[in-house]
């Protein structure tokens, strides 16, 4: 039985698994495209500019620019590990579809990794959408904004995977609630999104910077799309890709172990 | 010709839990062979192993040539599974439910649409082919299941109860189409509780129980020894029973009947017997069935 940490051995056939969801996500895109067009501009309106007519600038900045690319990071966060947690947990323990792939030639390493690009590809389809919305109003910077669409895919894959960990041991859909609200929701808000994190004491600095992975994400979009790009954009797109690597193996490993008996 | 499965001393535990214990058996080419027990007796288990999804815990096994441990894509590749519970894709049509998985096999586009239409035709869901499958009835599943087992045009077919909670109609359009497959040159692996189904169907079968495998043979062979002919069931009463005994005719409590086993010769004459000395209220006199085999060697009592 091969461990938590071996290396899965996933092949070509997981791009039929991504291909299969994509198939029904753009069977059904009316219900798909509206939400990320209506997220952001209800966070424009509501915070940009609500918030933002009291509060104008933060650290020199238009503060509708400032959170701007926290909404990007947002969206990355919350489509992939919202479609690998709920999503996935469907697919896998309500409609069976996982055991209905393994029994054709695909592995079950190959769905879990079909499902992870699938989650990381949703990131991509939101900050998509995103960005003219965004653009159209002028609080970001092109072009070097579009550079978030690589980021996303890499956020994306990282929310992907750490999803997959809780959906590979939650005992049922309704335990996914606690890391939604106990994780996502709070990191929503802690992680130098709406106010920057110099605000916060240093301790809690230090913790949002080493557990927090949206902030990793908040702080390289906010570097494209200000711009205000640093050197520190290589160490943020670093701890990301090891989370990544990390949770992905994690995630397909606890799956196999769920799922394989 | 090499077997089409080979499984020796297969073994799989689940912690201390015995699931299968070390059973041996083959499956040759082009023929039904059927797995029959009480639930927990393993045969899922069994078809778990053999369809590459669950892995044994020690033993031999040898699906089309192959180790389903090292090589599970290619045995995968030539198998078509239908699975106890339904698993259609809820977020497809009938079509799109056969064409989808056409591609996990690497059917290309043209080939599959195709397939996909004549598989319709085959099962008898023409006129559903654009419909959602939770517009479904159940008799209609499991024929899209089926059509779904055979994208690939499989050389080995396992099916895990391919006819529970089906009507008789349902029942009927199933067997015919299994049947035909057989006649195509297809080999078929089926567990059943239901027993008429595997007397109809199975060229050879096993009875398994609590892991193990108790007897294997055509349906004709395990009756035949075990069941022996005839069976004479009379209505149980106190009188009766002590006419019986009196008469030395060896008989079995089932239910409120008594069960009197005789070879096909004698039958009619321990009929007469009986009906004439112990006068019960109710006679029957019939032919054994694999059913007379299964409850005899599996016991009576409720499982799970």
């Amino acid at each position: 039985m091969p461990s938590l940490v071996s290396f899965p051995r996933i092949t070509r056939r997981a791009i039929k698994v991504w291909y299969r969801n994509m198939v029904v996500f753009v069977r059904t895109w009316q219900v798909n495209f509206f939400p990320p067009l209506v997220e952001a501009l209800l966070y424009l309106f509501a915070i940009g500019l609500g918030i933002g007519t009291y509060v104008k600038e933060i650290e020199g900045i238009p503060y509708v620019n400032f959170i701007a690319p926290a909404i990007l990071a947002i969206a990355v966060m919350n489509s992939a590990f919202f479609e690998c947690t709920y999503g996935s947990y469907v697919r896998m323990y309500y409609q069976k579809s996982f055991d209905a792939m393994i029994a054709t030639p695909l592995s079950i390493e190959d769905v879990i990794a079909g499902e992870l690009l699938w989650g990381a590809t949703r990131s991509v389809i939101y900050v998509v959408i995103m960005l003219p919305v965004l653009a159209a109003f002028g609080v970001i910077s092109l072009p070097l904004a579009l550079l978030a669409v690589p980021v996303a895919f890499l956020g994306g894959l990282m929310f992907a995977g750490i999803a997959m960990c809780f959906t590979s041991i939650s005992p049922g859909i309704d335990t996914l609630n606690y890391p939604a609200f106990l994780f996502i929701t709070p990191m929503a808000l802690f992680s130098g999104t709406f106010f920057p994190l110099t605000l916060m004491p240093a301790f809690l600095q230090y913790i949002a910077l080493s557990v927090l992975p949206l902030t990793h994400v908040v702080a390289i979009m906010r570097m494209l799309t200000l711009p205000a790009l640093s050197w520190m954009i290589f160490a943020h797109i670093a701890w990301i890709a090891v989370v990544t690597a990390l949770f992905c193996l994690l995630s397909i490993n606890l799956m196999r172990r769920r799922l394989i008996v | 010709m090499p077997d089409i499965i080979e499984a020796g001393d297969l073994k799989k535990t689940y912690g201390p839990t015995i699931a299968v214990d070390g059973i041996c058996f083959t499956v040759r080419k082009g023929e039904i062979f059927g797995f029959l027990g009480p639930n927990g007796a393993g045969k899922t288990t069994t078809m778990k192993m053999i369809t590459c999804v669950s892995p044994r815990t020690s033993g031999t096994l040898r699906v089309l040539g192959m180790d389903p441990e090292t090589n599970p894509a290619e045995i995968k590749q030539r198998l078509g599974v239908v699975p106890q519970e339904t698993n259609l894709d809820p977020d497809f049509t009938c079509f799109g439910n056969l064409f989808y998985y056409s591609r996990y096999f690497d059917i290309p586009k043209e080939a599959a649409a195709k397939r996909a239409d004549e598989l319709l035709e085959f099962v008898q869901l023409k006129e559903k082919r654009d419909v959602a499958v939770d517009k479904l009835s159940g008799g209609m599943k499991r024929r899209l299941i089926l059509a779904r087992a055979l994208v690939n045009n499989p050389d080995l077919l396992i099916l895990d109860e391919p006819t529970i909670g089906l009507d008789p109609q349902a029942r009927h359009l199933i067997w015919e189409k299994l049947r035909s497959l057989q006649a195509q040159g297809n080999t078929i692996v089926m567990s059943t509780h239901y027993l008429d189904e595997a007397a109809r169907l199975c060229d050879r079968l096993v009875i398994m129980d609590n892991g193990k495998i108790l007897v294997e043979g055509t349906p004709e062979e395990l009756v035949r020894q075990h069941a022996g002919h005839e069976i004479v069931e009379v209505e149980t009463s106190d009188d009766v029973i002590a006419c019986l005994v009196d008469l030395k005719i060896p008989f079995e409590k089932t239910g409120d009947m008594l069960q009197i086993v005789a070879p096909t010769d004698t039958a009619r004459e321990v009929a007469r017997t009986v009906l004439d000395r112990c006068r019960p209220g109710r006679m029957i006199t019939r032919p054994a069935t694999l059913e007379d085999v299964f409850l005899k060697l599996t016991g009576r009592g409720l499982r799970e």
